[in-house]
């Protein structure tokens, strides 16, 4: 598997962490415990194409969100993050 | 057909011509008892002790490729319990005891070799750790020793001891541990099974389950057609999530892929299974010579029976740390198992919340040590429909209770258990 980051290009993928699936987004602070405990714990666990993040440590050091497929391991698209965690601590 | 030195006496005059296939490949009937998915070393166990310990012989165990396919046929052999923690210590130690008499309860040669198994330390403070567990398992009555330097020298002598970064210090040994023949003890449950009754049915794949007016399970639908079920047992781990998103639930597992090595055949080396600990490596050597190990997960979910190179890369450079004369072995063949990786690292064996569906999951890169006991509780499950007192800590709330099992003390973050 290699990742093509949008900053970097092509590179190997011992340059990069993963974190997981992109689409659980973090509960409001009043959500209730059911919330956080989704959130937290349970996933979709995908069989197909995810949405995930990936972080270049080895390179320019930006989240990405990378979209790839868990049955193949083919990668169709890379974008940068931006602003995701920002958004999912409610900034 | 009983496995005996008469049967090989007789075989043997017959030039090996005349031995029968071990167990029956059934057709499926119109409904069972109960219906395990998945048929493998777990799949294959649960079925045994339902029919030898419970009396619940109207079983079929459902396999959508062949029996030990998946992750039973993919595993570096390890059996082991030496565990640190409530819920893991008393239910791997069952495990072991199970191993330990297994071959006289199938009548079946699954090869099990107890020839220790150390992990080495490399600094005062995982000393201490692994003085605490080795204590834990004393406590409750499992056997272990703590090797200082000069014991560890003895026995393996070919370690790399003057390794600046990470010198062996010592190591913690558990003598009752080792391997056993992955592929014997698929074959060896499916023998024992099948002469009780249980039908094992290949290339019948689970694609949806069957629901009464209230939401119960009544069978399955399969690639050979709809199967009748009093209770539907699930022993798919790798494939947990998707099995079980088919009666519309989401569990706390993600699927990973771990990585598994074979060197070509040396001359006896190693004298048990050794890891190491200052990286994620543990070897084993096969009983035709060939050095069998692994270390980490790849990281990123997959779905895929195969890695890629930087674990590899990784694990190789903890093998060579250890032992660098193995630079010269040529890696024979490489393969990838996929991993249901729970939230805490410790697997799941419960009811679930649907009525009639029954899950044995999460058993993230430790579940062929586990095959004999969890066979037994999952039986007891299913049989009882209370837990098992050796599996009472394994329930799917737990993360919601907060009362995880968690080893390695990672947390929420299954790639890096």
């Amino acid at each position: 598997m290699r990742i093509v980051c949008p900053f970097c290009g092509e590179r190997e993928l011992g340059e990069f962490t993963y974190l997981g699936d992109a689409k659980p987004a973090r509960p409001a602070a009043d959500a209730g415990e059911d919330a956080v405990f989704d959130y937290v714990y349970l996933r979709d666990n995908v069989a197909g194409a995810m949405s995930e993040h990936w972080y270049h440590g080895g390179g320019c050091r930006a989240w990405l969100k990378v979209t790839r497929n868990t049955l193949t391991h083919e990668i169709s698209a890379v974008e940068p993050a931006a602003g995701v965690g920002a958004a999912k601590v409610g900034a | 057909m009983k496995y005996s030195i008469f049967s090989l006496a007789r075989a043997a005059l017959s030039g090996h011509k005349n031995w029968q296939r071990t167990w029956r490949d059934a057709t499926p009937k119109d409904r069972y008892d109960v219906v395990i998915i998945g048929g493998g070393g777990h799949g294959l166990a649960t079925a045994w002790f339902l029919a030898s310990e419970f009396g619940i012989k109207n079983v079929a165990v459902l396999e959508k490729g062949w029996i030990g396919s998946g992750n039973a046929g993919r595993n570096t052999t390890i059996i082991r319990s030496n565990y640190g923690l409530p819920g893991n210590t008393g239910f791997y130690e069952l495990s072991m005891k199970l191993w330990e008499r297994m071959e006289q309860d199938l009548n079946y040669n699954t090869m099990v070799s107890q020839r220790g198994v150390i992990n080495l330390y490399h600094s005062d403070a995982q000393r201490d750790a692994y003085a605490r567990r080795g204590n834990t398992m004393r406590i409750n009555g499992i056997d272990a020793e703590l090797l200082d330097l000069a014991a560890v020298r003895k026995m393996m002598p070919f370690l790399n001891f003057d390794n600046a970064r990470f010198p062996v210090q010592g190591g913690l040994l558990q003598r009752r541990g080792g391997t056993a023949r992955h592929d014997a003890v698929v074959w060896g449950y499916a023998h024992a099974a099948s002469a009780l009754g249980v039908d094992i049915i290949q290339n019948c794949e689970v694609t949806g389950f069957t629901r009464d007016a209230n939401g119960k399970v009544t069978g399955v639908e399969t690639s050979r057609g709809r199967i009748g079920a009093g209770k539907v047992g699930m022993a798919v781990a790798g494939s947990s999530s998707r099995v079980a998103a088919m009666a519309g639930l989401r569990l706390p597992i993600e699927s990973h892929v771990l990585q598994a090595f074979v060197s070509e055949a040396i001359k006896p080396l190693l004298p048990g299974v050794m890891t190491f600990g200052a990286g994620h490596f543990y070897v084993s050597q096969s009983d035709k010579g060939g050095l069998v190990f692994g270390g980490d997960i790849d990281g990123y979910n997959s779905y895929a029976q195969r890695g890629n190179l930087p674990v590899m890369e990784d694990v190789c450079e903890g093998g060579m740390a250890l032992m660098p004369m193995i630079g010269r072995v040529r890696l024979l063949r490489q393969w990838g198992g996929i991993m249901d990786m729970s939230m805490d690292g410790s697997p799941i064996i419960d009811k679930s919340s649907v009525d009639g569906l029954y899950l044995n999951a999460g058993w993230c890169y430790g579940g062929f040590k586990a095959t004999p006991g969890s066979g037994l509780v999952f039986a007891h499950l299913l049989a009882r429909d209370t837990p098992h007192k050796e599996a009472e800590k394994f329930r799917l709330d737990r993360f919601q209770r907060g009362a995880m099992i968690d080893e390695k003390g990672q947390g929420a973050q299954p790639n890096l258990h």
